[in-house]
């Protein structure tokens, strides 16, 4: 037997109308649907076999970050596998708290890309292991970019964009990747907003470029809607470990039966 | 499928996690007082003695590890001469080597491990994604307490190096990646051992060993 490719749940939290802590799925990060209690949620998805788990702050406020932290805390103290902790994440404290908390990993997404230094202190102060980059990675089919891949006959680059995709930075997707890993990132967490909730499948020449280029895990995220997908981004594209939120949210299809789907297929994981 | 235990009613044995500034003890403290410990996070000498086993956890570079737990390596080593079980993970695992390729091996500059499980780590390097993170399989390899019931089971691994032990019979468990290596080390008296995984992060099976060891300690009272 060899490595396994990881099958990751992420539960977005956010806070219902009286400030108490609940699971939320987007559909292009916009369009919240309530979906459950996340403690509750973290518990069944261990039972059914997730090999991680991800959570992401939604709320980007104080009364969320707080209200996260003890989620976070309930869940470590329940459930004994990986925990990735994402969402506001912008100074080595607020890494510390998290990982205090009893994350096993902090994702970052805009704190790194507006301070790269970030990465550095984090790596430095807690090891690679517990540092996750997360792109929110957007087609462009103009002349800005760095790297240029053929999708669907026509040339395009990714941007690494903020804020859900409503705002650019420019900065292209491969070399922000490999920059990230050369600062001590340890892992790749790869979102893309074109596919997410479409549920049409990854966005496999994104994912496959970022393997490409660098040699840190890969979690590939967005657009996942059967268990064909995840095979596709395992075989096609690369990828370490496939996130999926609604799939497995609204009990389309269970993580047992995704991970049957992969085994009958010859795709390692974890049973 | 993994499913979550409950905690054990009373405390079966007392363990000491030897706290010298490296990591979250968080999720190992409450692992083995779900396995059934009653749990004493300390760096303090007299505490390791008083306790039925000793647990040397860590994460991040040998060097490091190596130079956090100076102060308390002559406590660590007694408690191995009293025969009180060392469980070391990951990190603490590989400091119970002699050496590692993580830090120098030669001369004035020599990073020493605690040298209880006589060997070396080496860093992976037959073109394999480094680290090695993820779920893999534990094969044992010869019977240990630590290991039962956890034959062909997975892991949860995160680490770049893995322990190169003087003698085979050293490794307890070993796990594919690439190449085979010890994923389970244990002494010759079988009271030092360690995981290169994390068992606080490996579901039912990183409980169960958690249990196994909280055994091995209740028999030491």
């Amino acid at each position: 037997m060899t490595l396994t490719k990881r099958i990751i749940p992420c539960i977005d939290v956010d806070l219902d109308e009286d400030g108490n802590p609940a699971v939320y799925t987007g559909v292009h990060f916009e369009d919240l649907k309530y979906t459950g209690d996340p403690v509750e949620m973290a518990k069944a998805y261990n039972e059914s076999g997730a090999d991680e788990f991800v959570f992401l702050d939604i709320t980007a406020s104080a009364d969320g970050r707080e209200t996260m932290l003890d989620v976070v805390n309930r869940v470590a103290d329940e459930v004994f596998i990986p925990l990735t902790v994402g969402g506001g994440i912008r100074t080595t404290e607020d890494i510390k708290e998290t990982l205090r908390a009893g994350a096993d990993k902090v994702s970052i997404t805009t704190g790194a890309l507006e301070r790269p230094e970030l990465i550095n202190e984090g790596a430095k102060a807690f090891g690679s292991q517990c540092i996750v980059i997360s792109v929110d990675a957007k087609r462009r089919y103009d002349e800005g970019g760095e790297h240029y891949v053929e999708v669907d006959g026509e040339s395009c680059w990714f941007e690494c964009t903020k804020k859900g995709g409503r705002e650019g930075t420019g900065i292209d997707v491969l070399e922000w990747a490999a920059e990230a890993e050369s600062r001590g990132a340890g892992e790749l967490f790869v979102n893309s907003i074109d596919k997410d909730g479409t549920k049409d499948g990854y966005d496999l020449p994104l994912t496959e470029a970022v393997c490409d280029v660098v040699d840190t895990p890969v979690i590939a995220s967005s657009g996942c809607g059967s268990p064909d997908d995840m095979y596709d981004v395992f075989t096609k594209a690369g990828a370490d470990a496939g996130l999926a939120a609604s799939i497995f949210h609204f009990d389309e299809y269970s993580i047992e039966e995704t991970k049957a789907h992969l085994d009958e297929r010859g795709v390692p994981v974890r049973r | 499928m993994s499913v979550v235990s409950k905690s054990p009613e009373e405390t079966l044995a007392s363990v000491v996690v030897v706290d010298y500034g490296l990591g979250n003890l968080r999720s190992v403290t409450r692992g083995l007082e779900r396995a059934g410990a009653d749990v004493e996070i300390t760096d303090d000498p007299e505490a390791f003695a008083a306790a039925d086993g000793v647990v040397l956890p860590g994460v991040g570079a040998f060097r490091e590890g190596v130079e956090n737990a100076d102060p308390i390596r002559e406590d660590l080593l007694e408690v191995v001469e009293r025969g009180q079980p060392l469980f070391g993970i990951c990190l603490g695992m590989q400091m119970l080597l002699t050496s590692s390729e993580e830090g120098e091996t030669d001369g004035d500059a020599a990073v020493k491990g605690l040298d209880l499980v006589p060997g070396t780590n080496v860093r992976f390097s037959d073109g394999q994604k480094v680290p090695h993170m993820g779920w893999n399989e534990l094969e044992v390899a010869r019977e240990h307490p630590l290991v039962e019931g956890i034959d062909g089971e997975y892991a949860y691994f995160v680490h770049s190096y893995y322990a190169v032990p003087e003698r085979d019979e050293a490794a307890v468990a070993t796990t594919d990646y690439e190449r085979e290596f010890p994923s389970i080390v244990a002494n010759d008296e079988g009271t030092v051992f360690g995981t290169q995984f994390h068992p606080e992060k490996s579901g039912e099976t990183g409980l169960q060993i958690l249990r196994n060891f909280v055994e091995i300690c209740a028999e030491e009272r």
